[in-house]
């Protein structure tokens, strides 16, 4: 019984210092978030305010994007729509080769991750710079991000200071956050400079204005787009909200969720191409439509992508972003991959124990473990249940639906209590990996009843008051 | 008011004291207490693990065999959150109205919302750690949960001050998920087990004697864990603690 997040999960683990250390700091980010939470009295108004906002827009989705695609277009930015994400890779060529880009910095963007964009591009002889620090890091190594707010947050700085010294040329054994973070800058500014074009995500679409908006820590997507002739912007067409008022809302949610800050450095509203520049907006489905009529999945589309359910997840701070196998882990990734491809992804159904923390601290209330509950349902019907769970919870319908059946196995329960170590902590036990089994007791509940030996035991009481 | 007892299936095998516990704490209290023979389980274990088509005959046990009470009661909160979440879209499927499910309390919530209790007699002069458990927290709200802005609160703390001599403490991390999750505990069992691990140690460093909770399956995980690794931490239900002078 087991999966491919169980082996990857038991795999972190081992490296014990690595696990503590991945839990301890994810959590406080989580901490941090809790702290911004309980300074605003009027935090869970908020939550619930975003919840509805985020509800009305993609019931009237159809409206909001008509009307963001006018202004957008008003405003002089160029609007495509993508049905997938090989159509969105097309678009996003095809634009870079009418301006024969040679180089293109790119801001974090999760949607180009999902379209697989960079591999993409490179192939077709682009130069693909990230200049988010993290997912520059990321790039150098060659690997996917970890988390999607804090993309390289698996690696210690002793690592990063080691890949600096191989493919920046840092001083040997200097990992001082602060001087390898300037010898990227100093790195990076040269990319910018050099740029032909640059590609932001959208955290947000404002429909009234046509504003895309950009929030950022490190400023890079302004860097990026200050400099060359082009700016593209890639977003998923559930990123539209209907006005700057609802804006706000989401504004004081997001920093607070994602970090714990009251808001990111940096939050950039891009409403027209610069004097003599263009600008281009590709608004991609890439089954987002399809999520829109799942009455059950529905809610998944009003993520704004905080990682504030990664961050509290007690299994994802424990088995690290790579153990699934979606590339966005955590409860939203669970159920995103789920919608995405389910045949694929639902190895990542079992990372989770359905405590709910996820619930309570997506600022816009997902109901993440009630979907991970019913994905759990669906599974039997399209083929690819565990056949050992299925078997068990075939016996314990078959004894539970007989009480007479029921009530001869707690007779017979304790029986194990007594047999030999090594039959009861096989291989084939996982309970017993790191736990003793319970002891069952000589008499159930139901057998001291029927002897009326419950009641006896209040009998003792009333006579000793007596 | 008529009281049907709810011991589900676990608590029944493993832990008949906490049944008994129970029993005494309403009987005490002057309730008409009855413990129907025919129950078995609640379905949960086979609906979480993704087998909910497994449960639907169990909940339709469940209200058939309850329907009779005023109130049923159980000591174990996840146990009752089930009922109360889920018996009704179970039965919908079926067609059938679910009648119990609203009328479905957890021992500690039973005691503190219905009854209003606020004296017990008895002492329990030891340091105890109160476990949150997440079904207790999260589902049923028998206290603040740690992620949410609201006033803190405590049904099993307000409970448990009620013994004399009683001194309460709670874990780093007061509502973390000790890691049991049902069939999770065994798909996930190296997860599962480093969480259990954490909890302990949070628990065990409030320098309590005692871990004490409203549900007996995060015990139960949490115990096993404790024996495997021969930690120095006792586990006793709530409704043992309350009934302890009884
Ligand atoms: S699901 Fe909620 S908590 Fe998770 S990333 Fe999306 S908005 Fe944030």
């Amino acid at each position: 019984m087991s999966t491919k997040h169980t082996k990857a999960a038991d795999l972190f683990i081992e490296n014990k210092e690595q696990q503590v250390w991945h839990n301890k700091t994810l959590h406080f980010v989580r901490d941090k978030r809790d702290k911004m939470a309980m300074q605003l009295p009027e935090w869970e108004v908020l939550r619930e305010t975003a919840h509805k906002i985020k509800m009305h827009t993609i019931t009237h989705l159809d409206h909001y994007l008509d009307l963001f695609s006018t202004r957008a277009e008003a405003n002089g930015i160029q609007v495509h729509w993508a049905k997938d994400a090989e159509e969105h890779n097309q678009i996003v060529y095809e634009i870079l080769q009418s301006h024969k880009v040679r180089k293109l910095v790119k801001s974090k963007s999760m949607l180009a991750e999902e379209c697989h964009l960079n591999p993409y591009l490179i192939d077709k002889g682009i130069n693909v710079v990230e200049s988010d620090l993290g997912e520059r890091i990321l790039q150098l190594l060659n690997e996917p991000p970890s988390h999607i707010v804090m993309p390289a947050i698996h690696l210690k700085r002793q690592e990063v200071g080691k890949l600096f010294e191989e493919k920046l040329h840092t001083e040997k054994d200097n990992s001082d956050p602060t001087y390898l973070t300037r010898a990227a800058r100093a790195h990076l500014r040269e990319e910018f400079l050099t740029a032909d074009a640059a590609m932001t995500g959208a955290n947000f679409g404002v429909a009234e204005t046509g504003d895309i908006v950009v929030c950022t820590n490190e400023g890079n997507a302004d860097m990026g787009t200050a400099l060359p002739p082009l700016h593209i912007v890639t977003m998923g067409m559930e990123k539209v909200i209907p006005n700057l008022q609802s804006l706000s809302v989401f504004i004081r949610l997001l920093a607070r969720s994602a970090t714990g800050q009251p808001v990111t450095a940096y939050t950039s509203h891009y409403r027209k191409p610069r004097e003599g520049c263009e600008m281009h907006l590709v608004i991609v489905d890439n089954g987002r439509s399809e999520a829109l009529s799942n009455e059950d999945h529905i809610q998944t589309l009003k993520c704004i992508r905080c990682g504030a359910c990664m961050n509290t997840c007690p299994v994802y701070r424990r088995s690290g972003g790579y153990s699934y196998t979606y590339f966005i882990p955590g409860p939203i990734g669970i159920n995103l991959g789920m919608l995405h491809a389910p045949k694929e992804y639902y190895d990542n159904l079992s990372a989770c124990s359905l405590c709910y923390s996820c619930n309570n601290v997506c600022p816009v209330k997902i109901d993440l473990a009630d979907q991970i509950y019913k994905w759990r349902q669906n599974l039997d019907s399209f083929g690819k249940a565990d056949p050992m769970k299925k078997v068990m919870s075939e016996g314990m319908k078959f004894m539970f639906e007989r009480p007479a059946l029921f009530r001869t196995g707690l007779k017979m329960a304790p029986i194990v209590n007594h047999m030999p170590r090594p039959l009861i902590y096989n291989g084939l036990n996982d309970w017993g990996k790191g736990r003793e089994l319970p002891q069952f007791a000589s008499e159930s509940f139901a057998a001291l009843w029927k002897k009326g030996k419950v009641s006896a035991a209040n009998q003792k009481r009333s006579n000793h008051e007596q | 008011m008529k009281i049907g007892l709810f011991i589900p299936c676990y608590v029944n095998a493993v832990y008949p004291e906490v049944g008994v516990a129970t029993y005494k704490l309403l009987d005490y209290l002057g309730l008409d207490v009855d413990y129907p023979l025919e129950q078995t389980c609640c379905g949960q274990p086979m609906a979480n693990a993704g087998f909910e088509d497994k449960a639907i005959h169990l909940a339709e046990q469940f209200d058939h065999i309850f329907d009779a009470y005023d109130y049923v009661v159980g000591p174990s909160a996840s146990c009752v959150a089930f009922v109360r979440e889920h018996h009704p879209d179970l039965l919908k499927k079926e067609g059938h109205v679910c009648r119990t499910s609203s009328k479905t309390y957890d021992i500690c919530e039973f005691l503190h919302d219905i009854v209003k209790v606020d004296k017990l007699p008895g002492r329990f002069p030891h340091k105890v750690s109160v476990h949150n458990s997440c079904h207790g927290v999260r589902e049923l709200h028998l206290s603040s949960a740690s992620e949410l802005n609201i006033p803190p609160f405590s049904k099993v703390k307000d409970l448990l001050s009620l013994m004399e001599g009683i001194e309460l403490f709670e874990p780093a991390y007061v509502d973390e998920c000790c890691g049991f999750g049902g069939m999770f505990s065994v798909e996930e069992p190296s997860v599962s087990v480093c969480m259990g691990q954490d909890k302990l140690r949070n628990h065990i460093q409030t320098g309590a004697e005692y871990i004490t909770g409203a549900d007996s399956s995060c015990l139960m995980h949490m115990q096993g864990v404790a024996k495997r690794e021969n930690l120095p931490i006792k586990f006793i239900h709530v409704t043992q603690i309350l009934a302890s002078g009884l």
